[in-house]
């Protein structure tokens, strides 16, 4: 259940619109984009470069204001104050650490400029090396550390003033895989530790998938689609969410007695369908199964090839009227090969898979 | 066909190059070496070596008209540094911290204009516009000096306060304004320290233009008001003695340290 629904909100976009430009030269960055993200939760921007995250994260931090529209943080408008008077910090995508100044010094920098008494800024600066593993390095200048590393002074940094929201830019793009993987759940563990509001800016669907609570897929300066990871990869909204967000097979089929009729056979839809003449199904390769040909219920293909990937194969398949669709089949124990290109097969669809798409 | 050389095409595989480089450096270096080797001179000749002797710079150090000249240097250069400095920082500031405005390319040719218009021409203004307010107010102190040098100085000092901060990573002034810090605390706590650098080349620059000045201070100093270069331009004109080479031999000495340090300052990290 989205946890949006039950908990206090703690940023609140209403129709924000940021347009670069002027006259007919104008480009809509956001194009009247509201958005709720609630206490506690770990809510991610998901979309290819240009489509707006960045920008509505910017608004939120204050570095841009909105062409119109509202910016509100626990309930009290913020739109027109300047970024160093919101209670949110930013991780920066480029880390954007002070080079003159000591690790220690990076991180003490907010509660420094916030007027803490000194005790409590070494102190807390203490306890955020800590959490991000770096006491022995807090002497050092930050040129001297390893990419990871530094990625670990901007989050002790951003942390350190004890946010309501803190704010990442694509922090992880820099990384190499492995350390990505790393700082993935180093991630989710600060986040749940502190408790603190992430509101997370990315293109890479799987890193979406596997840290967020909910998901905000955008393109084009909109917000296509607002969910849960399995809501927004099992029930994609339209068709960019659904190729956007893992691999997905996409069917032309005509709509009639609660059942989709392709040139391969008829798949049953769920009761209350409503007819269409012609209508997008978005169906996911792992839902695909393959059985003999003529198998009653299963649609008729031939196998156009196969790509081994180790744990599974992907089967491209091509319909009578030369629809393709891939089928992805785990690897069988004993190591067999699949069916040979040029093979005729049949294609079950497990039950519940199909997804009418709205055009 | 031409036969094709392995190797690309170098400047050096020119022929004479070596010849023409060891000439350029000879017409360079050679004559500053003489100076320097005759300021250490016996002799009282500029010409006739007479074995090695610190005569002259002991001369030179105990000579209270070289002495006043190059306190005066030495003051009209830390003051018009320090003032160049500023207004060359601001002018860096307004110049890389703004929104594109209309006339930004003018106001940095007005900046730099006196690299472009000739020493002499501004000298001769100077003579004039400072000999009516001397007449009108009856002050002939060494403001007038401080101010001529501060203006010839401000683009000396705005080169490297603007490269630095043009190369300077926006993103730290935006981080500052997330974590709290306003406008002024940036600028102090940000901005600024990472400037350092460039101001300090900047001064140096400034400061070494200013102690090496001749034609502008030529034409605005009043009566008893040498520098060191203007009172070696006067011996000039009667006796050369080697204690002119020791002075300027010291100067050399400063000006190397100076420029050495400068460098330093504005070379490339990392």
């Amino acid at each position: 259940m989205s946890q949006a629904a039950t908990a206090a909100v703690a940023v609140e976009g209403r129709n924000l619109v940021k347009a670069f430009g002027q006259g007919n030269a104008a480009v809509r960055a956001l194009d009247d984009v509201s958005v709720t993200i609630a206490k506690g939760e770990f809510f991610t921007l998901l979309g290819p470069s240009g489509c707006g995250k960045t920008t509505l994260l910017r608004l939120i931090a204050g570095f841009e204001s909105p062409t119109s529209g509202e910016i509100l943080l626990d309930g009290r408008d913020i739109t027109a104050l300047p970024p160093n008077r919101r209670p949110v910090n930013t991780v920066f995508q480029s880390y954007a650490l002070f080079p003159h100044l000591t690790v220690a010094q990076n991180v003490a920098f907010g509660l420094q400029m916030l007027g803490k008494p000194k005790a409590e800024v070494s102190a807390t600066v203490e306890r955020m090396l800590a959490l991000v593993k770096l006491e022995a390095f807090a002497a050092r200048r930050t040129s001297q550390l390893s990419g990871g590393q530094q990625q670990r002074v901007a989050l002790a940094r951003a942390l350190a003033p004890a946010p309501q929201v803190l704010l990442l830019d694509e922090p992880l793009s820099a990384l190499d895989l492995k350390l990505r993987k790393e700082m993935q759940t180093e991630l989710k563990r600060l986040q749940t530790e502190t408790g603190i509001t992430f509101v997370f800016v990315t293109h890479d669907q799987e890193e979406a998938l596997t840290m967020s609570d909910r998901v905000a897929v955008m393109s084009a300066g909109q917000i296509l689609q607002t969910g849960t990871p399995r809501q927004i990869y099992t029930r994609p909204a339209n068709r960019f969410v659904a190729s956007f967000i893992g691999e997905t097979n996409f069917l032309t089929a005509r709509i009639s007695g609660g059942a989709a009729h392709l040139a391969g056979g008829v798949i049953p839809l769920p009761a209350g369908t409503a007819d269409t003449a012609s209508a997008t199904l978005a169906i996911r390769p792992e839902h695909l199964r393959l059985a003999p040909p003529g198998t009653p219920g299963a649609l008729t293909a031939t196998v156009a090839h196969s790509v081994y990937f180790g744990t599974d194969s992907h089967l491209h398949l091509r319909l009578a009227d030369g629809a393709e669709l891939v089928a992805r089949q785990q690897t069988s124990a004993d190591g067999a090969a699949g069916p040979e290109p040029g093979a005729e097969v049949g294609v079950m669809i497990a039950e519940g898979a199909v997804q009418v798409l709205q055009e | 066909m031409a036969k094709r050389s392995a190797r690309p095409f170098s400047v050096t595989d020119l022929p004479g190059f070596a010849t023409i480089a060891i000439l350029a450096f000879v017409a360079l270096y050679v004559p500053i070496l003489t100076l320097v080797a005759y300021s250490f001179n016996g002799a009282t000749s500029v010409a006739v070596w007479g074995g090695f002797s610190l005569q002259w710079y002991v001369a030179a150090w105990d000579n209270t008209v070289v002495q006043a000249a190059a306190m005066r240097s030495l003051g009209i250069a830390a003051c018009a540094s320090v003032l160049a400095t500023t207004v060359a920082t601001m002018a860096a500031l307004g110049t890389t911290r703004t929104a594109p405005f209309r006339g930004q390319t003018a106001i940095y040719v007005a900046i730099n204009q006196p690299l472009m218009v000739p020493e002499i021409v501004t000298a001769v203004a100077l003579l004039i516009f400072f000999a009516a307010i001397k007449v009108a107010t009856g002050y002939t102190g060494l403001a007038y000096l401080v101010m001529a040098h501060t203006a010839f100085c401000i683009p000396f000092a705005y080169l490297p306060i603007r490269a630095r901060l043009e190369g300077m990573d926006l993103s730290l002034e935006t981080a500052a304004a997330d974590l709290y810090a306003s406008r002024w605390h940036t600028f102090r706590y940000v901005t600024l320290p990472l400037l350092a650098p460039g101001i300090a080349a900047g001064a140096m620059l400034a400061f070494v233009i200013s102690l090496d000045d001749v034609v502008i201070t030529e034409f605005v100093k009043s009566a008893g008001q040498d520098t060191l270069p203007t009172y070696m331009l006067g011996q000039m004109r009667r006796a050369i003695t080697p204690e002119t080479n020791a002075i300027s031999t010291a100067l050399l000495a400063l000006t190397v340290l100076l420029l050495t340090a400068f460098f330093i300052l504005t070379r490339k990290r990392d």
